[in-house]
């Protein structure tokens, strides 16, 4: 892979910030966008803008061959059986909050167990906490590793014949390790739990295959893999997604409907209820293209090559913690002694280099890394090698300048 | 390193982050205000003893970066010895700094606090310098309440 030839399609990333070239490190947040996928939005609105499954003219007919072209592209890109279990949501968030608001108020009662860790992202803990507060179920935490990693003794210790639901993210937003969620999966069955992952984090990066991992319920995101905010995925297995009602009720989600009484229409459509995100699931069909003409693993060994750069010349500056095991996605949480994750942003930035500073909406993980906020760089398939040495050359500027000013 | 930043981490807000003021508890008769910034963390414990409507004392606790502890400790430092009614007017003065407005620089003595003008040029940084004055805001607004 040539990260060089890569950028040449992001347009974003040709700008100066504050005077300087942009180094953009902040795509575990959310990844820029190459020009096809703009196109394929563009081309939507100037060509073929009209609602889909309802039209018998032309143009109703070419938006819902792009929306469901998109799901099929989504089916093959996550290797589910059938299209009827890749519902499209409005991103992982909705994805993770449907699956608690409908599968899990329907099934837990007092006495059941939701597993999850602590390094969880606030949208897989949140929506637990809800299932537990109203159902009387009681929510357990599989204890992590002191290097932030899951021993799978730890998940046999957590996981009982009460579990009901396991949520696990694939890939951690801070640490950037990759969670053996398939032998979680087995766990969790063995216990007759369902399993939940959250990919938001895998999917931009990983192949990812839902039969592979025998998962029930997978959730991602397309805008953090080169596609359009406001979109997102809910892969279920069919077995179950048909035993769930739906959370919301409107148009293009309806059978029959008479006074008192509807009927819902068959998978994936009962959960898409009101006009869906068109424009979105055509922009997302366009970033899966764009990101398997690449090809994932040449992704994700480019990311990794990164991740390995940045933390040895990192090392090479005094003060520097770096948070998490040394294998690892393109993701480095770190601290430098006596600056604050702010301060270092801010210096950072009027160098022209963006990354997160906070807690990254995963305040539990912080409490147990014993920090109340870090900073995150974050790699993508058109960082390269030299926006890492400016990006150092920063973190020693930062040094310095505070060094200086106290 | 660009001007802005100079302007932004002046030598003062940096004495103040190093050497805060008025850090620590107050246990009689005081109110306690909790809050956070929870996009990024920061938090602050403020305590604020009022008596006859006046803060006679102020000390506060927190994590934060430099701009908000810095900030906390000049917040503590200038609404002592003011009336509550004085100390929200000065907040609002000191949100007209922070937005890059005009502001009154005239009906209070403003001290260390104009220093943090430069925050005005970083709108992500805003709410790092608002926290203790919310938190000030809060508690007399509690005590008022009683």
């Amino acid at each position: 892979m040539n990260a060089q030839e890569v950028r040449k399609l992001f347009p974003i990333l040709h700008q100066e910030v504050n005077g300087k070239p942009l180094v953009y490190f902040d795509s575990a947040a959310t990844s820029q966008k190459p020009v096809p996928v703009i196109e394929a939005i563009e081309k939507y609105y100037r060509e073929y803008n009209s609602n889909v499954h309802r039209g018998v003219h032309t143009l109703g007919t070419r938006a819902t061959d792009g929306y469901e072209g998109a799901r099929e592209k989504v089916r093959r890109f996550i290797n589910a059986k059938s299209t009827q279990e890749v519902i499209f949501t409005r991103g992982t968030t909705t994805s993770i909050n449907t699956v608690a608001a409908s599968y899990g108020l329907a099934n837990l009662s007092e006495g059941d167990e939701i597993a999850i860790t602590p390094m969880e992202h606030h949208s897989n803990i949140i929506p637990w906490q809800q299932v537990a507060k109203k159902t009387g179920a009681t929510l357990k935490y599989i204890p992590l590793k002191e290097d932030g990693s899951i021993d799978l003794q730890d998940v046999e210790n957590t996981v009982t014949e009460h579990t009901k639901i396991v949520s696990v993210m694939h890939v951690s937003n801070v640490l950037g390790t990759i969670n053996p969620v398939k032998e979680i999966a087995a766990i969790a069955h063995k216990n007759g739990a369902v399993m939940v992952v959250d990919g938001a984090q895998s999917t931009p990066h990983l192949n990812v295959d839902v039969q592979d991992l025998d998962c029930d319920f997978f959730a991602f995101s397309s805008h953090k893999m080169c596609g359009p905010t406001g979109i997102g995925v809910l892969y279920g297995k069919k077995a179950l997604l048909n035993q769930m009602e739906p959370v919301e009720f409107g148009g293009e989600m309806i059978d029959f409907v008479d006074l008192y009484e509807s009927s819902w229409k068959e998978l994936p459509w009962k959960f898409e209820g009101g006009t869906p995100i068109i424009a979105g699931a055509i922009g997302l069909g366009a970033a899966i293209d764009f990101l398997q003409q690449i090809g994932l693993d040449n992704i994700h060994r480019h990311e990794e090559e990164l991740a390995k750069y940045a933390m040895e010349r990192m090392s090479e500056i005094d003060g520097i913690t770096i948070y998490g095991p040394k294998d690892r996605a393109g993701i480095v949480t770190f601290n430098i002694e006596g600056v604050h994750p702010h301060d270092v942003a801010t210096v950072l930035d009027a160098e022209g280099i963006a990354v997160r500073a906070g807690h990254h909406c995963a305040q539990p993980l912080m409490k147990w890394l014993k920090a109340s906020s870090t900073a995150r760089a974050s790699f993508y398939l058109y960082n390269t090698k030299d926006e890492i040495d400016s990006f150092v050359k920063g973190l020693v500027t930062t040094k310095e300048y505070f060094g200086h000013v106290f | 390193m660009s001007s802005n930043l100079d302007q932004l981490y002046r030598q003062v807000i940096m004495d103040h982050y190093k050497n805060p003021r008025n850090k620590g508890e107050l246990t009689d008769d005081s109110v306690t205000i909790n809050m956070n910034n929870p996009t990024c963390g920061d938090r602050i414990q403020l305590h604020l003893k009022v008596e006859d409507g006046k803060i006679s004392d102020a000390k506060f606790d927190g994590e934060g970066c430099s701009i908000s502890l810095a900030s906390a400790s000049m917040m503590t430092q200038t609404v002592k010895g003011l009336s509550v009614e004085n100390a929200v007017k000065l907040a609002h003065v000191f949100y007209n700094m922070m937005l890059g407005k005009e502001y009154d620089d005239e009906t209070f003595d403003l001290g260390d606090i104009e220093a943090l003008q430069g925050v005005s040029k970083f709108p992500a940084r805003i709410k790092c310098a608002t926290l203790a004055w919310k938190a000030m805001e809060k508690g007399v607004g509690h005590q008022e309440e009683e």
